[in-house]
C-alpha cells in the first residue's frame, strides 16, 4: 500500500490547519494591524510556524514511540479513542491560554503556536494518516506482529511529512492574513466580523472523523 | 453554541460604532431605605418607537437585601475576538451583577427573556474572600481569557484592594490577580490597554474609608486615593505607579481610548483640596514610560452657605464632584458627570492633549436643582452621576445616586432615583423631553446597554 495521497492528505490538513483562526492567521493579521505593517505579518508567522512543527513533530514522535511497544490494532485504537475524546472535549468546554497578550516577540509567538497546536490536537490529527501509509518508496519490510509501521517509517520521512503539512500550513495562513490585512486597507474589518464562524466546533467534528478515520483505513 | 460568532462581537471600535440602536437599558437599582426589601436589576425599554418607551419592563430581585447593587458587567464582549483567545462561540448573554456592600456576586443570564434576566448563580462574599482574599467587588470588564472584577479592599474592611478574574465559563473566582503589586493599596476603578498588555488601576478607599461616608477628617488629610497604577497585564506586575500629588483626592473613573493602537486614556478626579474643583487626567505613553497630565479642570461654583449641606457650609461653595466619565466609542467625545453642581459636559477629545468643552447641560444639583424638561417648574434632586453612552455615540443615558451613604452626605433631602437620556447630534445635546423615568422607592446606578456600549467592550483590532 503505497502511493501519493498521504502527502496530499497532510497537504489538505496543512491548508486546513492553516484556516484555523486559532493556528496563527488571525494572530498575525493582528500583529500588521496594530503595527500598521504587512511585514509584520510574515514576520509572525515564522514563530508560529516553528511552534506548530514542533508540537506536531513531538505529538507524532510520541504515537511513534508508543507504536513500538504496541501491536497495530491496538495503536490504532489508541489513537482513535484519543482522538474521540479530545473531539467531545472541545465540544463541551475549552479553555483559555493564560497569560497571552498582543506584545510577543520571536519566542512568544512559537510557545503559543506550540501551545494551541498542541492543545487542539493538531498533531494527533495526523497521526491516522501516518498509520494508514508509510510513505511512498520509503517504507521498510513491516511486521504488524511486533509493533505498528509508525514505528518503522524512517525519521526522515516523518521530518518531510512534518515540513510539508507546515509548509502548507504557513502558505495558506499567510495568504489568509494578508488577504484580510488588504481588505481592511480598503473596507475596514466588515470581512473578518462576516466570515468569523466557530471554527473550534468544525475542529471538534474534524478531530473524530480523524479518529474515524485511524479506525478504518 | 453558535456557529457564527456573537452578532454583538465587534472586532474594532470602527465596525462596533455602527451597531443597530439599543432597544434595552439594563440599570442597576439599589433599595436605600433598609427595609429588608432587595435590591433588583431592571430593565427599561429604550426604544422611541416603542409604546412603553422610557419605562421598566422588567424586573429581577435580588435573593437578598441590602447588596447595593452598583456596577455590572457583561460575562463576554469583543474581546473575545482577541486572536490570542478567540472563542468566538462566547455568547453575551450573561450579566455579572456585584452587590458593592454585601461582596455577593449575581450572574444572571437574559438569554431565554431578556427583558426577565433569571438567576443562575450567586458567589457568597465567604466563598469571594476564600478565593481571592478581596471583597466589595466593584467594575467588571470582560477580558480576552476571562471577567475580571476590581475589589475595594479585604474583608475586614482595610486594604489591599486589587483585581481578581472569574472563569468565563464557570464563573468560579479564580484568586488574587497580581503577582506583584508595587505601591499600590487602594482599588476601585481599573481599565486596560489590550494592544499593549497594559492595565491600569485607580485608587478611591479603602471599604472602612467609603462605607459610613467620606470620612472629613481622612479627605482633608488626603488619605484618599491620588494615583494610578500600570501593571503589566501578562505578568500581572505593577510597572509603574503615577501619583498625582495628595491635592488630588479621589482617581475614579478610568476610560481608555478604545482603539487599541492607541496608548492614553481619561481619568477622572473627584475633587481638589486646594478649591474643591474636580479634574480630568490624561495617560499617555511616552517612550518606555507612562504619563498623566490635568488636561480639564472643572472648578467649583460659589453658594449660599445656607443652601449647602453641612458637609459643604464650611466652604461656601458647590464642588462639581465629577463622579463618572464616558468615552465615545470612537475615541472623539468626552462626557463628564458633576454631580454635586447637576451638569453634564461634553468635550471634543479628538486632540486628547487639547481636550475642547462642546457643551453642557444642567440637571438637578445641589443648589441648582434645574427641572428636567419633562417636569418644568419641579425641583430635582441628585444630579447626572453614572453616564453611559450608546456605541453609535448618539444616545447618552443618565442616573442620579452615587452611594447611598454618600447620597445622604450631598443631598441629606434624599435623592428620588431617576434616569434621563440626551441626544447627541453634531449641533450638541439636547435632553430628551420624552424621557424621564422615576425609579420610586429605588435609585438607580449603572446603566448597561443591550449588545454592548461605550465602556462595556475592549477590541484587539483597530
Amino acid at each position: 500500500m503505497s502511493g501519493s495521497w498521504p502527502w496530499g492528505v497532510l497537504i489538505f490538513l496543512g491548508a486546513y490547519h492553516g484556516l484555523n483562526p486559532g493556528m496563527g492567521w488571525l494572530f498575525a493579521l493582528s500583529l500588521g494591524l496594530q503595527q500598521r505593517s504587512r511585514t509584520a505579518i510574515l514576520r509572525a508567522l515564522i514563530p508560529i510556524a516553528i511552534g506548530h512543527a514542533v508540537a506536531v513533530s513531538l505529538t507524532l514522535a510520541a504515537v511513534g514511540l508508543v507504536g513500538a511497544k504496541l501491536p497495530h490494532q491496538a495503536l490504532k485504537f489508541l489513537v482513535a479513542g484519543i482522538l474521540f475524546a479530545l473531539g467531545l472535549y472541545r465540544i463541551s468546554r475549552s479553555r483559555h491560554p493564560r497569560g497571552a497578550g498582543m506584545r510577543v516577540g520571536f519566542r512568544d509567538l512559537a510557545v503559543w503556536s506550540f501551545l494551541m497546536a498542541s492543545a487542539h490536537g493538531a498533531g494527533l490529527m495526523l497521526a491516522p494518516v501516518l498509520l494508514a501509509h508509510p510513505m511512498q518508496g520509503m517504507h521498510h519490510a513491516m511486521d504488524s506482529a511486533t509493533g505498528s509501521n509508525l514505528a518503522e517509517i524512517a525519521i526522515s520521512v516523518l521530518a518531510l511529512a512534518v515540513l510539508v503539512h507546515t509548509l502548507s500550513l504557513i502558505l495558506v495562513a499567510g495568504a489568509t492574513a494578508t488577504l484580510f490585512y488588504q481588505f481592511y486597507e480598503r473596507w475596514g474589518l466588515g470581512l473578518l466580523r462576516h466570515t468569523w464562524f466557530n471554527f473550534d466546533l468544525l475542529w471538534a467534528l474534524a478531530l473524530m472523523i480523524a479518529g474515524l478515520a485511524a479506525l478504518i483505513i | 453554541m453558535l456557529w457564527k460568532a456573537d452578532p454583538t462581537f465587534y472586532p474594532s471600535p470602527k465596525l462596533a460604532a455602527q451597531a443597530p440602536q439599543e432597544k434595552l437599558a439594563y440599570v442597576a437599582a439599589f433599595n436605600p431605605k433598609g427595609d429588608g426589601r432587595p435590591d433588583a436589576l431592571l430593565v427599561v425599554d429604550v426604544d422611541p418607537s416603542s409604546s412603553t418607551y422610557g419605562q421598566i419592563v422588567g424586573r429581577t430581585n435580588m435573593p437578598n437585601a441590602g447588596d447595593e447593587l452598583h456596577h455590572f458587567g457583561w460575562n463576554a464582549c469583543s474581546s473575545a475576538l482577541c486572536p490570542y483567545a478567540a472563542h468566538p462561540h462566547l455568547e453575551r448573554r450573561y450579566l455579572i451583577v456585584p452587590g458593592l456592600r454585601s461582596s455577593r456576586i449575581h450572574i444572571l443570564d437574559t438569554k431565554e427573556d431578556p427583558r426577565q434576566p433569571k438567576i443562575v448563580k450567586v458567589i457568597e462574599p465567604e466563598e469571594l474572600a476564600r478565593r481571592t482574599g478581596y471583597s466589595r467587588p466593584h467594575t467588571i470588564h470582560c477580558g480576552p481569557d476571562g471577567i475580571y472584577m476590581s475589589a475595594l479592599g479585604a474583608p475586614d474592611g482595610e486594604g489591599p484592594g486589587g483585581i481578581f478574574a472569574l472563569d468565563h465559563y464557570t464563573f468560579e473566582p479564580l484568586g488574587q490577580w497580581e503577582v506583584e503589586r508595587g505601591k499600590q493599596y487602594l482599588g476601585y476603578d481599573f481599565a486596560w490597554h489590550l494592544g499593549y498588555d497594559i492595565a491600569v488601576t485607580s485608587e478611591w478607599g479603602t471599604p472602612r474609608m467609603v462605607e459610613s461616608g467620606v470620612i472629613p477628617e481622612e479627605l482633608l488629610a488626603g488619605k484618599y486615593g491620588h494615583s494610578l497604577h500600570f501593571f503589566d497585564l501578562r505578568k500581572r506586575r505593577c510597572i509603574q505607579t503615577i501619583d498625582f500629588g495628595a491635592e488630588y483626592q479621589m482617581v475614579l473613573e478610568l476610560r481608555p481610548a478604545h482603539d487599541p493602537t492607541k496608548a492614553y486614556g481619561f481619568a477622572g478626579v473627584v475633587v481638589s483640596l486646594k478649591d474643591l474643583s474636580s479634574s480630568i487626567w490624561l495617560w499617555f505613553k511616552n517612550g518606555d514610560e507612562w504619563e498623566a497630565k490635568k488636561v480639564i479642570e472643572i472648578p467649583a461654583e460659589p453658594a449660599d452657605a445656607a443652601l449647602l449641606p453641612p458637609i459643604l457650609k464650611g466652604f461656601g461653595a458647590v464642588p462639581p464632584l465629577l463622579t463618572d466619565l464616558n468615552l465615545s466609542v470612537d475615541d472623539q467625545r468626552l462626557y463628564a458627570s458633576c454631580w454635586g453642581t447637576g451638569e453634564t459636559l461634553q468635550y471634543d477629545v479628538s486632540d486628547p492633549h487639547n481636550p475642547k468643552l462642546l457643551g453642557s447641560i444642567h440637571l438637578g444639583g445641589i443648589v441648582r436643582k434645574t427641572p428636567h424638561p419633562a417636569r418644568p417648574g419641579e425641583a430635582l434632586n441628585g444630579g447626572p452621576q453614572m453616564v453611559e453612552l450608546s456605541r453609535d455615540g448618539k444616545r447618552v443615558y443618565f442616573t442620579n445616586s452615587l452611594y447611598a451613604a454618600w447620597d445622604q452626605q450631598f443631598y441629606p433631602d434624599g435623592i428620588d432615583g431617576w434616569m434621563v437620556k440626551v441626544d447627541v447630534s453634531p449641533e450638541g445635546m439636547t435632553l430628551d423631553p420624552k424621557f424621564f423615568l422615576e425609579f420610586g422607592d429605588l435609585r438607580g446606578h449603572q446603566v448597561r446597554l443591550e449588545g454592548g456600549d461605550a465602556s462595556s467592550d475592549s477590541y484587539c483590532y483597530p
